[in-house]
């Protein structure tokens, strides 16, 4: 583990852990407590594999019951929880801590209920992502957000992170399409928010809970949207000889008033990369890959593919190739989604950064990144979410070479940085977990980070709930519900009053 | 009773600053297109947020567009459309449900009673487009939540946090909102002369087809004749409303009505019409001006007209649906049993909430106006609060 500063684990829990794991026996009973080490070894991390940790001890709850009684059991004894969906975060969301008790929700494998006249499915956290289309495609519908890790990450997980996926620009993030969410918070507390009804009421603790990395409550259910599925989709691939173009036919596209299903950008190192392993036929003449894809009614489909190549071809595309079927379609995305596989191939190993940048700066932050992999003596390939400017820059590095995941860190460090000062942030989908945590202040100031930890308070008030992620420092709740009043005179007299 | 109307976030902060020293509560007002929602307020202080005023930065090709939180909605509205782009969260405006002229309300305000409109069912509210706010909370800080970029999970979202807040956790001085471009046209088809249950049932096939219907309504009469000038009649209308690109529109306008040809007698509505009856629904003009209780209800599509039929048993109410039926608007008395027997039956019938829009400020005062929550989530959502605005001035007891 490269640098990173735990919460310094606490000793008498530590101490405790035999009647600890007891406990946890006699709240869920059968397989449900993991605590010899070997059996625990499939724990200790998550989707950023850098870090590892074994847990004090797993548990595997099934019935909300369960849960209430293990996070009250921990919150009276100030025992710290990590909980867990499938372990997919790449931002080490669900990475252990030595002394907490990591709470996994997979066995919350359910879905509940599925409403056609309402258009929404009720699931338990731990049906993955793509498990709830499944259910509903027979009938023609699907859900949305469809982050790449979709075949194996959860709807819970997904609520923690607000995860997004390739559709996003059209058809939004997990927020837009959760209507209504079951959790438990630290106290054991059980709460429902939101329902089939469009309006949740009162203040939005479900907008506060959806990318809240697990720090607020435990997801327990959720309601989520349902769509009936485009009657076709087509895409275009489109070269370009520079990045400049790729970037004002994205504009222009949107600018006459069309939002793809999807818009994705590639670089020339990860064109290539994607090539060469799955020979997808993408032209190797170009500095950005455009893949515009329009779903919708086949009379829409190809009066915007006509639109979209008529733009492409003003922006001096010297590639721009439609799909005329299906097959050829899937051909189009199957480098792009091998593009991580395809770029663990040229290199032993590889660092995903995930920073949104406002558009227009695309060619200002690719020179920035190409200057610093010059000074790292780093490669990095880039593939872009390049309808809402979510960058993934892949960093290219060797963990056997003494000293490089450190190098990468750094550079990824770095190319965030650059993202916050073009407009941009530090994460667009990837979450902020343990991984851009101590960059926290490069994009807030103290006041804006105490109020965030203020919410954190009014969730779990003893920071026993994922601590070490998210926040660069944890500061006590009753400190920073102190308050610095002053003056009671009126310091502005120049103010209009009536 | 003193006015502060800062023109600068920094004057704002010092109001706040200042109120918090002397325990002096504020009354947030923009406009006051919406100041008749809510128990009644007793602050003797009112912050004016309508001279923090003006679009600081607007990039269609981005689609993003920042203001200052009292910027006219109207003025936005006609910038977006200067450039065939919209708030596509539609927000709707109360000026005329409370007897005022249309075409007031501040941005900051569609942000802080989430305002949406007939399009909800596919774009969503306020609370979907905010990407960004700088805000004075109730501890007299100014902080930052969010960013100008579409997509961003750093650190929790607080912007949606103000979003239905009703001023009562931060005074927002500026607002970041993700723009879309304007449907090129749009079209109408209405299914005349339905019953509410075959209205409703109509909607959920609409909405379940490939159709992409984007707005959904049921009209029955009374509520129909007293919408875009009588131009409807007095049969009841079920109302799709279908938007994008000409040839699409046209496409999918021909898949409705083919889903639809047995349902009832239909009848289209070209564009502009369309746009007038979907204003109208917006706005709940059937319901607009007079003093009659008003009342709003947001249930799971399915369940809203079920409610309303056991609702009529016991009490005198007249209603129309938005959101293919999720959104009820009800004409009826605010008393005691009716708030009880309308809150039970939205329990019953599958949960959700009604809020009490439009009464006297003495019903809104004996009643409550929010509909009351679950034990555990009123008492998160009050350590919520107290987070914010731990001495309770900014708007205290609105919400209550």
């Amino acid at each position: 583990m490269s640098g990173l500063a735990m919460p310094k684990p606490d000793d008498a829990v530590l101490a405790r852990r035999a009647e600890i794991v007891a406990d946890l026996r006699g709240i869920v009973p059968g397989e449900g407590v993991v605590d010899r080490v070997n059996e625990m070894r499939a724990f200790e991390t998550d989707g950023l594999t850098a870090y590892r940790q074994l847990p004090l001890v797993v548990v595997l709850p099934q019935t909300v019951a369960q849960v209430s009684r293990i996070l009250k059991y921990c919150d009276q004894r100030k025992i710290r929880v990590v909980p867990r969906g499938s372990g997919t975060s790449l931002s080490g969301g669900a990475l252990p801590l030595e002394d907490a008790v990591l709470l996994v929700m997979s066995r919350f494998n359910r879905i509940l209920e599925i409403d056609y006249p309402n258009r929404c499915v009720v699931a338990q956290p731990g049906v993955t992502n793509l498990g709830i289309t499944i259910a509903v495609e027979e009938e023609g519908f699907y859900y949305a957000p469809d982050p790449s890790s979709q075949i194996a990450c959860s709807i819970g997980g997904n609520v923690a992170e607000n995860s997004g996926g390739v559709h996003c620009l059209k058809y939004g993030l997990t927020a837009n399409n959760v209507l209504g969410i079951e959790m438990v918070l630290m106290n054991g507390e059980v709460v429902r928010l939101g329902g089939r009804h469009l309006d949740a009421e009162g203040y939005d603790l479900m907008g506060i809970m959806t990318g809240s990395e697990g720090l607020l409550g435990v997801v327990t259910e959720v309601t989520v949207r349902i769509l009936r599925k485009p009657e076709t989709a087509r895409a275009l691939l489109i070269g370009f000889p520079t990045s400049e173009q790729g970037g004002q036919c994205v504009a222009d596209i949107i600018g006459a008033g069309i939002i793809p299903g999807g818009m994705e950008m590639m670089d020339r190192p990860a064109i290539r990369a994607a090539e060469d392993f799955v020979h997808a036929d993408y032209p190797l003449d170009c500095e950005a890959l455009l893949i515009v894809e329009l779903d919708g009614p086949g009379v829409e489909v190809d009066h915007l593919i006509a639109e979209v190549e008529k733009i492409a071809l003003r922006n001096g595309s010297t590639t721009c190739r439609i799909s005329q079927s299906e097959e050829e379609r899937l051909t189009f995305w199957a480098g792009r989604k091998a593009a991580f596989p395809a770029v663990g191939r040229i290199s032993p190993d590889y660092y995903c950064m995930d920073g949104t940048i406002p558009r227009q700066q695309l060619p200002k932050v690719l020179a920035g990144m190409r200057e610093l992999s010059e000074k790292y003596g780093l490669g990095v390939a880039n593939v872009f979410h390049a309808g809402d400017g979510n960058l993934h820059p892949l960093i290219l590095y060797d963990a056997n070479v003494p000293g490089e995941l450190q190098k990468a860190e750094d550079f990824g460090a770095d190319i965030l940085r650059l993202c916050v000062q073009v407009g941009g942030v530090l994460t667009g989908e990837h979450g902020v977990g343990v991984e851009k945590r101590d960059l926290m202040p490069e994009m807030f100031n103290q006041i804006d980070l105490d109020q965030q930890m203020r919410v954190k308070c009014a969730f779990d008030p003893g920071h026993l709930l994922n601590p070490g992620k998210m926040f660069p420092q944890l500061r006590r709740c009753a400190e920073l519900g102190r308050m610095h009043i002053s003056g009671g005179k009126l310091p502005f007299p120049d103010i209009p009053r009536f | 009773m003193t006015t502060f109307a800062p023109a600068t976030a920094e004057d704002t902060l010092a109001t706040v600053q200042w109120a918090l020293a002397e325990e002096a509560p504020l009354e947030i007002v923009g406009h006051g297109s919406k100041r008749g929602i809510g128990r009644p307020l007793q602050c003797e202080h009112t912050l004016d947020l309508s001279k923090l005023s003006g679009v600081t930065l607007y990039e269609p090709a981005e689609l993003v567009l920042s203001a200052k939180a009292g910027t006219p909605l109207a003025e936005i509205e006609k910038l977006l459309a200067d450039n065939r782009q919209q708030l596509a969260f539609e927000p709707m405006d109360y000026g005329p449900l409370f007897g005022q002229a249309s075409g007031r309300g501040t941005i900051g305000g569609a942000l802080a009673a989430n305002l949406s409109g007939p399009r909800r069912l596919k774009a969503g509210a306020a609370r979907d487009h905010i990407l960004g706010i700088h805000a004075v909370s109730g501890r007299g800080e100014a902080f930052k939540s969010g960013g100008r970029v579409v997509k961003n999970v750093t650190g929790y979202d607080l912007s949606k946090a103000m979003a239905g807040s009703w001023g009562t956790l931060a005074a927002v001085t500026d607002v970041t909102f993700k723009v879309l471009p304007a449907a090129e046209t749009e079209t109408t088809l209405a299914v005349r002369g339905l019953l509410d249950d075959h209205a409703v049932a109509a909607m959920a096939l609409a909405l379940g087809s490939s159709a992409e219907v984007s707005s959904a309504a049921h009209l029955p009469y009374p509520a129909v004749a007293a919408v875009a000038d009588g131009s409807l009649g007095s049969d009841a209308a079920t109302l799709l409303r279908v938007e994008g690109f000409g040839p699409s529109v046209a496409y999918r306008m021909e898949t409705l009505k083919s889903l639809l040809k047995n349902a009832g007698p239909l009848e289209e509505f070209a564009v502009e019409p369309s746009r007038k009856i979907w204003r109208a629904i917006r706005d709940c003009e059937p319901f607009a001006g007079g003093s009659k209780p008003l009342w709003r209800v947001s249930m799971a599509p399915s369940a809203g007209h079920e409610m309303v039929m056991a609702l009529r048993m016991q009490a005198a109410v007249s209603a129309f649906y938005d959101w293919q039926g999720g959104l009820v608007w009800l004409s009826m008395e605010a008393g005691d049993p009716e708030a009880g027997l309308v809150r039970a039956l939205v329990e019953k019938h599958g949960g959700g909430h009604a809020t009490l829009v439009r009464a006297t400020p003495a019903q809104r005062a004996a009643l409550s106006v929010f509909q009351q929550q679950a034990p555990a989530q009123a008492a998160l959502s009050a350590r919520l609060k107290e987070q914010f605005d731990p001495k309770n001035i900014l708007n205290p007891g609105r919400m209550v």
